[in-house]
C-alpha cells in the first residue's frame, strides 16, 4: 500500500488530464472529487470562474483551469470531474478537469523542479515535472492556479 | 426592575471577560510594554465594570473600577507594570471569579468588599510598591454570606405567592369570602423545566383549579401566562370551598407540573396588608408549605432545616432550591458547529426531496412507503426549524437591560433623559446578539454623557427639558440596522478637531483640510475622548474605538450623522450572515435569481410603449413618480427569452427614498431562502449578495437591490 511510504520525501499526486496532457495535483489539497453537475453562472466575474455549485449544502465556486491557463474552453464529457480543493487562503474551490486518471506516488528524485525563467505563461502554473511509468506529469502549482487576478 | 432574566447572559459574559483578562494579564507579565495587551485588558475591565453596574452588583463594580483606574494609568504610561502589580491583579481576578460564583449560586454577589485588594490597587495608583501579599482572611469572609443568601432566596423561590401584592379591592374580596366561611389559599405552581407548552399547562391548571375554586389574583397576570411570559412558576390566590389538598391535587394532576406549593392565606395579616408582613405570613404558612417541598426532594438539608425554622424569621420553605443554582447552566456552542449542523440539515432535506421524487417516478409507492416518507418529511421540517431557531434570537435579551442603565445614568449624570426603544423583536444571529451588547452600551452611555445637554442648557435652547435617546432596530433588506439617536447637542466638529490636534492625532494643517465627515471619524480613534472629566460613565476614550472594532469584527459598519445643536445618530448596519429571508424568485433567461422581499415595493406589468427615454435612459412613470428602469438581463449578461413586444414584468425596488424598476422575464413565486455566502473567492460581484440552495439542490443567486440602484 502507498500509505506505508509516507516519508517526507514522498508525495502523492492525483493525475488528471486536460486535453492530451497529464497534470498532477498534490493530494494534500484535495477534499473531494465529484461528477460534473449544473454550475450556476455568476455574472460579472473573471471568465475563468465558471460559477458556483452546491456541494452538500455548501455553495462553492468552480473555476476552469483550462481558461486560466489559456487553453481551449472546457468541453463537458462523461469523464469530466470537479476536483474540490481546500486552499489555505482562498478556502474551498472546485476546479474542472477532463478526466481523473489515478493516484501516483513520486519520490523526490522523480520530481524535476523547473525554473521560473520560462517565457511560456503556462509554465508559471507548474511547480515541477514528475517522471513515472506512464510518462511525464506536469505538477500544478495550485497556489498559482487559483490565485485571484490574471 | 427585575434583572434576573439577564443573569444568565451576564454570567456567561463575565466568564468570558474574566478568561480574557486572565490570558491577557499573563501575556502582560511576559511583555509588560505591549500596548495592545494593555488596551485589551483595559477594555475587558471596562466592559466588566459596566455590566456589573447594570446588574446592580456594587462590590464587583467598585473592584473593577479600581482595577480600571490602574490600567488607565498604565496605558497613559504613568506607572510601570511590575511583578507585585501583576500579583495584585490576579488576586483581583480571583475575587471577581468568586463574586461570579456567588452570583451563579444565589444571584447575590456576597458580602465581601475585598477592601485589602482595593487598598493595594490604590497604593499602586499612588505609586507605592506592593508585594502582592493580600491577607488571606478576605476570601474566607464570603463563605457565610454565600450560605445565607440562598436561604433567603429559597424562601421566596419556593412560595412565591407570599410576595403577591394585593390591591384594596382584591383584599376586600378576600375578606368578604373569609367572612362567608370560604377558605383563601395561596398557591405556587412549578412547571417542569422540560415542559414545552408552558402556557397550555398553565391553562390546564387554571381549569382544574376553577372547578373547585375561584381565582382572585394570579402572578404574573393571566394575560402574561397565556402569552407564556413566565419562567417556571406562577402563583395564584384563590377562594375555595374545598380543602387545600384537594385543590393542590387537582393542579398536580396536570402533566408536566413539577410541584404545587400552597398554604392558607392568613387573613389577619391581610388586614394590615402590605408586603412588609410577608415574614409573618411565612411563619404561619411555613408548616403547610414545607410538606410538598420535603416530599419533592428529601434532601439531607432536612436536619439543619428544623432548628432553623425556630430561629430564623424566614424558615426555609423549600430547601432544595438552595442546593440548585439559580441559573440553568447553558452550553455555549461554537457557531461553526451550528453551521455544520445547518448544512447537514439542508443536505438531509435535499436527500429527502430526491427520495420523494424517486418513489413517485419508479411507481413503487405503496401506502407504507408514503407514510414513512411523510413521517420523514415532518421530522426534517422540525429539525430544520429547530436549527434555525437555535441560531436566531431576538435582540431583546441584549437591549432590555438598557432602560435600567439609562435610569441609573440619569441619576449619576444629573440629567433628565428618557430611552425609547423599538424593534426589540428583530432577530439576529446568536453570536451577533451576544456581541452587540457592549457596543450599544457604549453608544448609549456616550449619548447620555456627551450628547444630551443638561436640563438648564436644554431649556435655554428651547428644547424639552427631558432629553430623548432612541434605540431603533429593524431589518433592512439583508441587513439589520440598529440606530442609537439622541436629540442632544450633536457633535461639535471644531471641538473634535481641536482635541485631535492637542492629542497629536492630526497636525493643525491636516485639520484645516478635513471634511466634517473625516473629523467625525476621528472619534473612533483609540484614546480619543472629548469629555473634560473622567467619570465612570464614559470619558476615557475607550468607548468609540471599541464600538468600531467590535462592529467591524461582526463584519458590520457604523455610520454617524450629526447636526450641531440638534443631535446625532449612530447607525450600525449588520449583515445577516446566516439569515432566512423571504424572497421573490424570478426567471431571467434560463437563470433563476432571488430578490429580497424586504426591498421590493410593488410588481408592475408595463406595456413597452410606456417606457420613455430621459437622457438616453429608460424610465417609466408610475403614480406621478419617474422611475428608472434597469434591465436585469443586460446587467447580468443574459439573453432574455422574452418577446420585446410583450408587456414587461417590472419589480419596483426601494433603497432609502430611491426607487428603481427591475425588468425580469418571469416571476416564479415567493420562497423562504437561506442566505449563503459566495465565499471569499468570488467577491468582485457587487450586485450579488449571496446564494441560496433551492429545494432541488440547485444554486440560485441573490440580487442585492441596494447595489443595483
Amino acid at each position: 500500500m502507498e500509505e506505508l511510504k509516507t516519508v517526507s520525501d514522498v508525495t502523492q499526486f492525483i493525475v488528471i488530464k486536460l486535453g492530451e496532457e497529464q497534470y498532477g495535483i498534490d493530494i494534500k489539497y484535495i477534499d473531494n472529487i465529484v461528477r460534473m453537475q449544473h454550475i450556476t453562472r455568476v455574472p460579472k466575474v473573471d471568465a475563468y470562474i465558471k460559477g458556483v455549485i452546491n456541494l452538500r449544502g455548501e455553495v462553492i465556486p468552480v473555476m476552469s483551469i483550462r481558461i486560466k491557463m489559456g487553453l481551449e474552453p472546457d468541453v463537458e464529457t462523461k469523464s469530466s470531474r470537479i476536483i474540490i480543493l481546500k486552499m489555505e487562503q482562498q478556502g474551498t474551490i472546485g476546479v474542472i478537469v477532463d478526466e481523473v486518471k489515478e493516484v501516483v506516488t513520486l519520490e523526490s528524485d522523480q520530481i524535476e523542479k523547473i525554473a521560473y525563467d520560462s517565457k511560456d505563461d503556462r509554465d508559471s502554473f507548474l511547480c515541477g515535472i514528475g517522471k513515472c511509468d506512464d510518462g511525464l506529469i506536469s505538477l500544478l502549482d495550485l497556489n498559482a492556479v487559483v490565485f485571484e487576478g490574471v | 426592575m427585575d434583572v434576573s432574566q439577564y443573569l444568565e447572559i451576564f454570567l456567561d459574559e463575565t466568564n468570558e471577560h474574566l478568561q480574557n483578562l486572565n490570558t491577557q494579564i499573563l501575556s502582560l507579565e511576559q511583555d509588560p510594554e505591549n500596548m495592545d495587551t494593555i488596551n485589551e485588558i483595559f477594555r475587558a475591565a471596562h466592559s466588566l465594570k459596566g455590566m456589573a453596574g447594570t446588574m446592580g452588583y456594587k462590590r464587583m463594580q467598585t473592584l473593577t473600577h479600581d482595577m480600571e483606574n490602574v490600567f488607565s494609568e498604565v496605558r497613559n504610561g504613568n506607572i510601570k507594570v511590575n511583578a507585585g502589580m501583576i500579583d495584585v491583579l490576579f488576586q483581583c481576578l480571583d475575587a471577581l471569579e468568586e463574586y461570579n460564583t456567588n452570583i451563579r449560586e444565589s444571584s447575590d454577589e456576597g458580602q465581601n468588599d475585598n477592601e485589602p485588594l482595593i487598598k493595594q490597587l490604590n497604593a499602586i495608583l499612588k505609586g507605592e510598591s506592593v508585594d502582592g501579599a493580600v491577607t488571606e482572611a478576605a476570601p474566607a469572609k464570603t463563605e457565610p454570606a454565600a450560605e445565607k443568601a440562598p436561604a433567603a432566596e429559597a424562601n421566596t423561590e419556593g412560595a412565591k405567592w407570599l410576595s403577591i401584592k394585593l390591591n384594596e379591592s382584591q383584599q376586600t374580596v378576600l375578606k368578604e369570602a373569609a367572612k362567608q366561611g370560604k377558605k383563601v389559599y395561596g398557591l405556587t405552581v412549578k412547571v417542569q423545566e422540560s415542559c414545552i407548552l408552558k402556557a397550555a399547562r398553565a391553562f390546564l391548571v387554571f381549569k382544574a383549579i376553577e372547578e373547585t375554586s375561584e381565582i382572585i389574583v394570579s402572578e404574573p397576570s393571566t394575560q402574561d401566562i397565556e402569552d407564556e411570559k413566565f419562567e417556571l412558576d406562577f402563583s395564584l390566590i384563590i377562594i375555595s370551598d374545598a380543602e387545600l389538598d384537594t385543590v393542590k391535587k387537582a393542579a398536580k394532576n396536570v402533566s408536566e407540573i413539577e410541584d404545587v406549593i400552597g398554604g392558607a392565606m392568613d387573613m389577619d395579616s391581610l388586614a394590615s396588608s402590605a408586603p412588609e408582613t410577608a415574614a409573618e405570613k411565612t411563619a404561619t404558612t411555613a408548616v403547610e408549605a414545607k410538606t410538598p417541598a420535603v416530599a419533592a426532594e428529601p434532601v439531607p438539608a432536612e436536619d439543619e432545616h428544623q432548628p432553623a425554622a425556630a430561629a430564623a424569621p424566614t424558615p426555609a420553605a423549600k430547601k432544595p432550591a438552595a442546593n440548585k443554582p439559580v441559573v440553568n447552566r447553558t452550553v455555549r456552542v461554537d457557531i461553526e458547529k451550528l453551521d455544520t449542523l445547518m448544512n447537514l440539515v439542508s443536505e438531509l432535506i435535499i436527500a429527502k426531496n430526491s427520495l420523494v421524487s424517486a418513489s413517485t417516478m419508479t411507481g413503487t409507492s405503496s401506502p407504507a412507503v408514503n407514510e414513512q416518507i411523510e413521517y420523514l418529511e415532518s421530522v426534517t421540517t422540525s429539525l430544520h426549524e429547530s436549527v434555525m431557531k437555535v441560531r436566531m434570537v431576538p435582540i431583546e435579551s441584549t437591549v432590555n437591560k438598557f432602560p435600567r442603565m439609562v435610569r441609573d445614568l440619569q441619576k449619576k449624570l444629573g440629567k433628565k433623559m428618557e430611552l425609547y426603544m423599538t424593534g426589540e423583536d428583530t432577530e439576529l444571529d446568536r453570536t451577533v446578539v451576544d456581541q452587540i451588547g457592549d457596543p450599544l452600551m457604549h453608544l448609549l452611555r456616550n449619548s447620555a454623557d456627551h450628547g444630551l445637554e443638561s436640563a438648564e442648557v436644554r431649556k435655554e435652547r428651547g428644547k424639552p427639558e427631558v432629553g430623548s435617546i432612541f434605540l431603533d432596530a429593524y431589518q433592512d433588506g439583508n441587513n439589520v440596522v440598529i440606530e442609537v439617536r439622541d436629540d442632544g447637542n450633536g457633535i461639535d466638529t471644531e471641538a473634535v478637531k481641536k482635541k485631535a490636534v492637542e492629542r497629536g492625532i492630526i497636525t493643525p494643517e491636516q485639520g484645516e483640510n478635513m471634511s466634517e465627515k473625516e473629523i467625525i471619524n476621528l472619534l473612533f480613534n483609540a484614546g480619543f475622548s472629548t469629555a473634560k472629566v473622567v467619570s465612570d460613565v464614559s470619558g476615557r476614550g475607550v468607548g468609540l474605538d471599541v464600538v468600531k472594532s467590535m462592529i467591524e469584527s461582526l463584519s458590520g459598519e457604523v455610520e454617524v450623522k450629526s447636526k450641531l445643536g440638534e443631535g446625532s445618530s449612530w447607525i450600525i448596519r449588520l449583515p445577516l450572515t446566516l439569515a432566512i429571508i423571504q424572497a421573490l424568485m424570478v426567471d431571467i433567461g434560463n437563470e433563476k435569481y432571488a430578490i429580497s422581499l424586504g426591498s421590493i415595493q410593488t410588481i408592475e406589468d408595463i406595456s413597452p410603449s410606456d417606457v420613455k427615454l430621459v437622457q438616453a435612459k429608460e424610465v417609466i412613470q408610475l403614480r406621478d413618480l419617474v422611475i428608472p428602469l434597469i434591465r436585469l438581463n443586460e446587467i447580468l449578461d443574459i439573453e432574455s427569452k422574452k418577446d420585446p413586444n410583450d408587456n414587461l414584468v417590472v419589480v419596483i425596488v426601494k433603497k432609502g427614498d430611491k426607487l428603481a424598476g427591475l425588468v425580469v422575464d418571469e416571476l416564479i413565486g415567493q420562497q423562504e431562502i437561506v442566505i449563503k455566502s459566495l465565499g471569499k473567492y468570488i467577491n468582485k460581484c457587487k450586485i450579488i449578495s449571496g446564494a441560496t440552495v433551492l429545494g432541488d439542490g440547485e444554486v440560485a443567486l441573490i440580487l442585492d437591490a441596494n447595489a443595483l440602484i
